[in-house]
């Protein structure tokens, strides 16, 4: 009997009574178009590309962004420079499609493509969610602002012959039997 | 003189006022809930977010009235209404204010058992005529429900009764000069609180419509205006049942003079429409068996004796002295 009370009125008005003074905590709500919210750095936003701190692009169009994109929002044309360079001929991202998994920033070896914590991208046309290479490419590296690809990779571009990269050993002749 | 009972300003006004109040709990509710669960709820329309109802309105109006062709037409089309008429009719007998009512009627608590029960019908009617399995569901939860609370409903506000000696609310209301009826009928108050909890549907025993469970249970397949009906008719039933309680155990109108009669009323209506909204921010809801067994095992045995001690105390004061 003293059980039933207490399950059924006891614990009724105690928990009324907590329920109760959550009035006067803090609400948790933030008030979005008049107070801007506090994003994370590592928040998976809007898509950018980078340029190494040389200034030139990162990207090397490799195709792997696209490959790993699990809605297939990325395009891409590679194309070559007469430095021997790879860069994208046009680098189109759907954002009308994007889900921003970050699998791209993940696939990308030359950590050209990174997502942003910006989210604010509502637009009234829909071709107009469509961003080409020009609206991706931002003039600064990004979240990685010494790693620059062609300097530790072995391929050889204008300025830069075989074996003349960071850590990297001068090529073996291999013909050739001198220690 | 223009206000008295029956006066047909004074029933417009009484109208007026109930069902703005109601509509206006849309928006009470909403903000209420918001407070407790530590967000905002609605703000921005209006000051304060005040002409949301406004809104919903506009929007309930627009919307396409939709009729199932599964559904049977005639009991689908009446039962909306049935609620909300059955809980207006119940305000007739409700003594606001000295001079403020519709009917003085000698049988009014009776009255609004009756209208209550028919409240039932309303509930039931929707669900089977929707022809829907969730309403089905909900309907026949609504019987449950109605089966095991119906009876301690009653025998709760007979203690108050045989406290007055007369079924008339506004002379249970002026009996109460002395004392109110919450403390020599506090277990009384409590019966009758957790059955106007089911009776009005409301969280924790809104068993019936139990959105978590069963979609929206007997109003499944409501739209437009009809499902506004259902939705207002909830309200009311919260407004009726808030100041039943005020009229039956916290003396209706009466209270210290620095303020009119009416608006100690309306006061503690809102205190109790606020009690309301707490409950539901707070009771989780227990199954449809689980109230049954409560309410037959637990409640109609604690309203008997309830009724009986309070039987023999009337009747040992006039015996004795």
């Amino acid at each position: 009997m003293i059980r039933l009370i207490k399950d059924t009125l006891i614990s009724q008005v105690v928990t009324l009574w907590r329920v109760f003074m959550h009035a006067f905590a803090k609400t948790d709500t933030v008030e979005y178009p008049d107070v801007q919210p506090q994003m994370f750095s590592r928040w998976r936003g809007r898509i950018i590309l980078s340029r190494d701190p040389d200034g030139e692009e990162r990207c090397v169009a490799c195709n792997l962004c696209a490959v790993a994109c699990p809605v297939d929002c990325i395009a891409l044309q590679k194309a070559e420079d007469d430095e021997g360079r790879w860069y994208p001929e046009f680098f189109r991202i759907n954002f009308s499609r994007c889900i921003m998994c970050g699998f791209c920033e993940e696939a990308c070896p030359t950590n050209a493509i990174q997502l942003t914590p910006d989210f604010e991208m509502a637009e009234y046309v829909r071709q107009d969610m469509v961003w080409e290479k020009e609206d991706l490419l931002i003039n600064g590296t990004g979240k990685y602002h010494d790693y620059n690809f062609y300097r530790v990779a072995g391929k050889k571009i204008g300025g830069k012959d075989k074996g003349e990269a960071r850590n990297e050993a001068p090529p073996v002749d291999v013909r050739s039997l001198l220690p | 003189m223009v206000w008295e009972v029956g006066s047909p300003l004074s029933i417009g006004a009484i109208l007026f006022t109930v069902i703005i109040v109601a509509a206006m709990l849309i928006w009470v509710e909403r903000r209420l809930l918001g407070l407790w669960q530590e967000r905002l709820g609605p703000n921005r329309v209006g000051p304060f977010g005040l002409l949301q109802v406004v809104a919903d309105m506009i929007k309930i109006f627009a919307k396409e009235d939709w009729v199932p062709p599964f559904a049977d037409k005639f009991s689908f089309i009446l039962a909306p209404p049935i609620i909300m008429i059955v809980i207006l009719m119940s305000f007739t007998v409700i003594p606001f204010a000295p001079g403020v009512g519709v009917i003085d009627s000698d049988i009014g608590v009776l009255f609004v058992l009756a209208m209550a029960s028919l409240g039932a019908y309303s509930v039931m009617l929707g669900g089977l005529a929707s022809n829907n399995k969730y309403a089905l569901l909900g309907s026949l939860r609504a019987a449950a429900q109605m089966v095991s609370y119906e009876v301690f409903m009653g025998i709760s506000l007979l203690g108050v009764v045989a406290l007055t000696g007369s079924f008339n609310l506004r002379e249970i209301v002026i009996a109460q000069t002395d004392g109110w009826y919450i403390i020599p009928q506090f277990i009384g108050f409590l019966i009758f609180m957790i059955a106007g909890i089911a009776e009005s549907h409301r969280l924790p025993f809104d068993i019936p419509e139990a959105e978590q469970e069963i979609v929206a249970g007997y109003h499944t397949e409501y739209s437009g205006m009809k499902f506004g009906m259902f939705f207002v008719g909830e309200y009311l039933g919260v407004v009726l049942i808030s100041s039943l309680l005020v009229v039956l155990f916290f003396g209706g109108w009466l209270g210290p003079a620095f303020l009119p009669p009416i608006v100690w009323f309306m006061l503690k209506t809102a205190f109790f429409i606020a009690f309301f909204i707490l409950l539901r921010a707070a009771i989780p809801r227990p199954r449809y068996d689980q109230l049954m067994t409560y309410g037959w095992l637990f409640l109609l045995p604690l309203s008997l004796l309830n009724l009986m001690i309070t039987g023999a105390f009337v009747l040992w004061q006039e015996g004795g002295m």
